[in-house]
């Protein structure tokens, strides 16, 4: 009995502790292991009296040079920073929103099958008026016509939308609203309107369609729009609660206004959603189509000269540069690739393509969806000059070079052959598919 | 019946301009490329008769910026008298609807007021008629049936067709107006029209400054700890996520250029 009580008692070996303080010793290592301190684990221990213990010679690591170093961020060094970057996004915080309120609705435009920076902005702004008031949230609800195509390998459509901001979505993929079809557009969401009677309809005001779409929603609905909105904030005064500042007069005037059910919005009118993660839970709604809608027909894009196009605007742009040795290869690439032609500054200095045609801080500025580099190492004028592309593929001899960091996709071999089977390529693939079009016309 | 006993009438909409450095009033710019897709369309019809329609008032800028419409040949312009602060939509969808036109050409917003482009929209909705926006070119018109080229962003075109009567809205993708000729302006006439003026109440209620500079976005850094803080600051731009190809064949890295290319349908 006396002995359990003994045992409880916490005993000190001042000795030992001194050794254990004491680098320097003989038997400190030894002495350390009794401890249970051995292992560069254990840089903090519970002291006997309870206090925190910190042995400070045993935290850090010996850099390259031989000296100690400590990181105090409390990241253990040497985590990769992808693994890093999926943390955070892990640690987003979970928000499900179970009743809403209210619903904001958004429309965005979509292009290219996947959200622009433009619908991220404007579903940033909609989640701003949507948890305004922390007691009664309101859901976002997104609707997009067409097919959605992920954001990276595998990724799944509710995750990337819900990083997004969207509660609920509404997804219509059918034929009817394909190509230039505003009337079977605006049939959906007059159609939405009536089931779900959200408090406010967002659209992007942008030339890719939402300006138009937007606008037709707007007088379908008999509601004056707010068009190009660049801030919104809240006012009590105002019937919604938002007062909002809308670009007017081809740009030239500011009109502060009450928020209309309607709004027309600007890019980077609000910061995109970074921070939660929401649950894009997918809505049904029966729409009934109007059989009458066919009073404008879409027969297609036509081919428009890729030449003709001018270089700022163009949406695939294959460049050329200083690794281009076979002109006619490359003129004949493009024209079968049906891509507009760029080239770098040490190309067109060297007389191989006309000065309209660089790219690069001081040549013009491309804003491509597709940008593919031929032989072009990547200066950091032309780095500049493709910032806002959204896809870069290199084709270069040299694997360390600037351009292959920067690009989606590399491919390291001789520019020319590559260019040669890419053509043979295509040219295969279209003789394949007109064969087949014209069996299928038979 | 015969097909060409009525000419073909085009009603197109204008607007007093302001020019963007000056402040001047001018003929708008997308109005006057609306015009000229209008003139243009002689060269696909026989008879082709233009009205031209602005809703305003008589004041000297205004009757200069309007003038600049009647040197592109037109001999008269029908002024739909409407007080500054005027609802327009109403009185033009009146005189539109008293003589319907088969088509009606618009610009895609004003350069002044409010400029929220609505206009066509509302026009459209008020008279049932279908609305093409982005028109830049009239390929031909037939039996009813008009076939256009709509622009679409990145220089590329559409087809369409749409049945007349129809609103075709016009922006700055259109073939450029002619030049403005000086004695023709002063010879064609100004028709005024006595119209019913509704005054846009909501409009008085709004404020209207001089656009301020938008602010510039920040590049907001979310750091905990100033280790990361510093990465942050010190990061070159993002290169990572790349797929790098070595020593592979021309074959295999054109299969995966194409497969890209394939995934992001530039290819056509």
């Amino acid at each position: 009995m006396t002995g359990d009580v003994m045992t409880e008692i916490p005993r000190r070996d001042p000795r030992r502790e001194w050794i254990a303080r004491n680098r320097l010793h003989p038997d400190h290592d030894r002495v350390l292991a009794e401890l249970g301190q051995g292992s560069a684990a254990a840089i903090e221990w519970m002291g006997p009296h309870g206090v925190m213990r910190k042995n400070p010679h045993a935290a850090g690591f010996i850099g390259p040079n031989g000296l100690r170093r400590i990181d105090r961020s409390g990241l253990q060094q040497g985590g990769a920073p992808s693994a890093a970057a999926r943390g955070r996004q892990e640690s987003r915080r979970r928000v499900e929103i179970a009743s809403p309120a209210f619903l904001i609705a958004v429309v965005p435009e979509m292009s290219g099958g996947r959200l622009s920076h433009h619908d991220r902005d404007l579903l940033g702004l909609a989640r701003q008026l949507a948890d305004a008031d922390p007691e009664r949230p309101g859901a976002v609800l997104a609707v997009f016509f067409g097919s959605y195509k992920g954001e990276g390998e595998g990724e799944p459509k509710e995750r990337a939308l819900g990083e997004a901001g969207i509660d609920r979505l509404l997804h219509l993929t059918s034929d009817e609203y394909d190509g230039f079809a505003p009337q079977a557009r605006i049939a959906a969401l007059a159609a939405a309107e009536r089931e779900l009677s959200p408090r406010h309809w967002l659209l992007p005001d942008s030339p890719l369609g939402g300006a138009d779409l937007g606008r037709r929603l707007a007088v379908r609905l008999d509601e004056r729009a707010a068009t190009g909105v660049w801030q919104v904030e809240a006012d009590e005064t105002c019937m919604l609660g938002w007062r909002c500042t809308a670009r007017g007069a081809a740009g030239s005037l500011d009109i502060q206004r009450p928020l209309p059910r309607v709004a027309l919005v600007l890019a980077e009118c609000a910061e995109p959603v970074s921070e939660t993660l929401h649950a894009a839970e997918e809505l049904a709604l029966n729409i009934e189509l109007p059989a009458n809608l066919a009073r404008i027909e879409d027969l297609g894009q036509v081919a428009v000269d890729p030449g003709s196009v001018s270089l700022g605007e163009a949406e695939f742009i294959l460049s050329a540069g200083n690794g281009v040795s076979d002109w006619d290869g490359f003129h004949h690439a493009a024209r079968c690739l049906r891509a507009t032609e760029g080239a770098s500054r040490v190309a067109v200095d060297n007389g191989f393509m006309p000065r309209d045609r660089q790219v690069g801080a001081t040549g013009t500025w491309v804003t491509a969806r597709v940008y593919v580099a031929v032989g072009i190492s990547g200066a950091i004028q032309h780095l500049q000059g493709i910032q806002s592309c959204e896809k870069v593929v290199a084709i270069n001899s040299d694997p360390g070079c600037d351009m292959v960091k920067r690009a989606d996709l590399a491919v390291i071999a001789d520019a020319s052959e590559v260019l040669a089977a890419l053509v043979d390529l295509v040219e295969s693939r279209r003789s394949q598919a007109n064969r087949g079009e014209s069996r299928d016309a038979a | 019946m015969q097909p060409d006993s009525r000419p073909f009438e085009v009603a197109v909409l204008l607007s007093v301009g302001r020019h963007p450095l000056t402040g001047r009033a001018r003929r708008a710019d997308h109005d006057a490329r609306g015009l000229e897709l209008a003139l243009g369309l002689s060269r696909n019809l026989d008879r082709l008769q233009v009205r031209v329609l602005h809703a305003g008032h008589h004041d000297a800028d205004n009757d200069a910026a309007l003038r600049g419409y009647l040197g592109m040949g037109l001999e008269a312009l029908t002024l739909v008298e409407q007080p500054a602060g005027a609802d327009v939509i109403p009185a033009l969808a009146d005189v539109l609807a008293m003589a319907p036109p088969q088509l009606v050409v618009t610009g895609s917003r004003a350069e002044c007021g409010e400029g929220s482009g609505l206009v066509p929209y509302a026009l459209a909705e008020r008279l049932g008629w279908p609305l093409v926006n982005g028109v830049v070119e009239v390929e031909s018109i037939d039996k009813g049936v008009a076939t256009l080229l709509q622009a679409l962003p990145r220089g590329q075109r559409r087809r369409l067709t749409v049945r007349l009567p129809a609103i075709l809205s016009v922006d700055a993708a259109a073939p450029a107006a002619r030049q403005s000729a000086f004695g023709p302006a002063q010879r064609g006439a100004l028709d005024s029209l006595q119209e019913v003026a509704i005054i846009d109440e909501e409009l008085t209620e709004w404020t209207f400054s001089p656009a301020r500079r938008r602010p510039k976005r920040l590049k907001i850094i979310k750091a905990t700890s100033a280790r990361e803080r510093f990465k942050a600051a010190a990061a070159k731009a993002e290169g990572g996520g790349g797929q790098v190809l070595s020593n592979v064949t021309p074959e295999q890295g054109a299969e995966a250029v194409y497969k890209l290319l394939e995934e992001e349908g530039v290819l056509r």
